[in-house]
């Protein structure tokens, strides 16, 4: 299933300055493996570290991540299905104390 | 140097006094590019809290779709300290994930909802670095608005 991963400010060094990248998967997890694999280092900004005993990490308390404009948080997190086509968007929190 | 027009300064401090002694939050929209704040668009503060701010994640997405469809960026993030001075809290640094915005402070430790002058300044904050700037506040009709 190839979408486009639209990308942050922040995370365009990872792009080369490109504000959307093509991705492939059938997961959320999928995709971002496959950005991983042309942008690396890019995983690890969305993704908590996690062992693999501790199974995956989850995405990061301050990363918003969206499929066709829903907040993965309530549709599976990295789990979330994606189809073809389909638009994902990363966009850190906007937040301080 | 962050030059910003006088009524937007102004829109800034009546947001941060209206929800004193809840921190304000915001953005200021400007052409991409251009450095000039020029749309005003305050934010509401999900987190509802004197020491946290964090924008509606469904807010955001809105936000930012609104941005790129009218080719602005976020020129200025602002939020307000309702306890403590215009300077970046250590939290405002490890989240700041703008690194071409000016992060603006207004404080309203002072005068809290009440008239009376707050303290208002402007930082760059990159890769946890924290530099303050000049902010020069300019007169309506100088920037034709």
């Amino acid at each position: 299933m190839a979408v486009e991963v639209r990308i942050p400010t922040i995370l365009r060094t990872y792009t080369g300055g490109e504000k959307a990248v093509p991705g492939e998967g059938t997961t959320l997890s999928e995709v971002i493996e496959s950005l991983e694999s042309n942008h690396p280092g890019i995983k690890e900004r969305l993704i908590e570290p996690g062992g693999d005993q501790d199974g995956p990490g989850d995405l990061r308390r301050f990363v918003n991540v969206y499929v066709n404009d829903e907040d993965v948080r309530f549709t599976g997190g990295l789990g979330t299905a994606v189809s073809d086509g389909d638009q994902v968007v990363v966009l850190p929190a906007v937040a301080g104390g | 140097m962050l030059r910003i027009p006088r009524e937007v300064v102004d829109a800034m401090v009546a947001h941060a006094k209206r929800d004193h002694p809840d921190e304000a939050c915001g953005v200021v929209a400007g052409p991409e590019g251009s450095d000039r704040p020029e749309r005003f668009v305050p934010m509401l503060n999900a987190a509802s809290s004197p020491t946290f701010y964090e924008f509606d994640p469904t807010d955001l997405l809105r936000l930012y779709r609104e941005m790129d469809d009218r080719g602005e960026e976020p020129v200025v993030v602002y939020h307000s300290h309702t306890a403590t001075e215009a300077y970046p809290s250590r939290t405002d640094v490890n989240l700041a994930m703008e690194p071409l915005a000016h992060y603006v402070l207004v404080s309203t430790r002072e005068h809290g909802n009440s008239d009376g002058p707050v303290e208002l300044r402007s930082y760059r904050i990159v890769d946890g670095v924290v530099t303050e700037e000049d902010v020069v506040v300019e007169a309506a009709n100088q920037t034709g608005v």
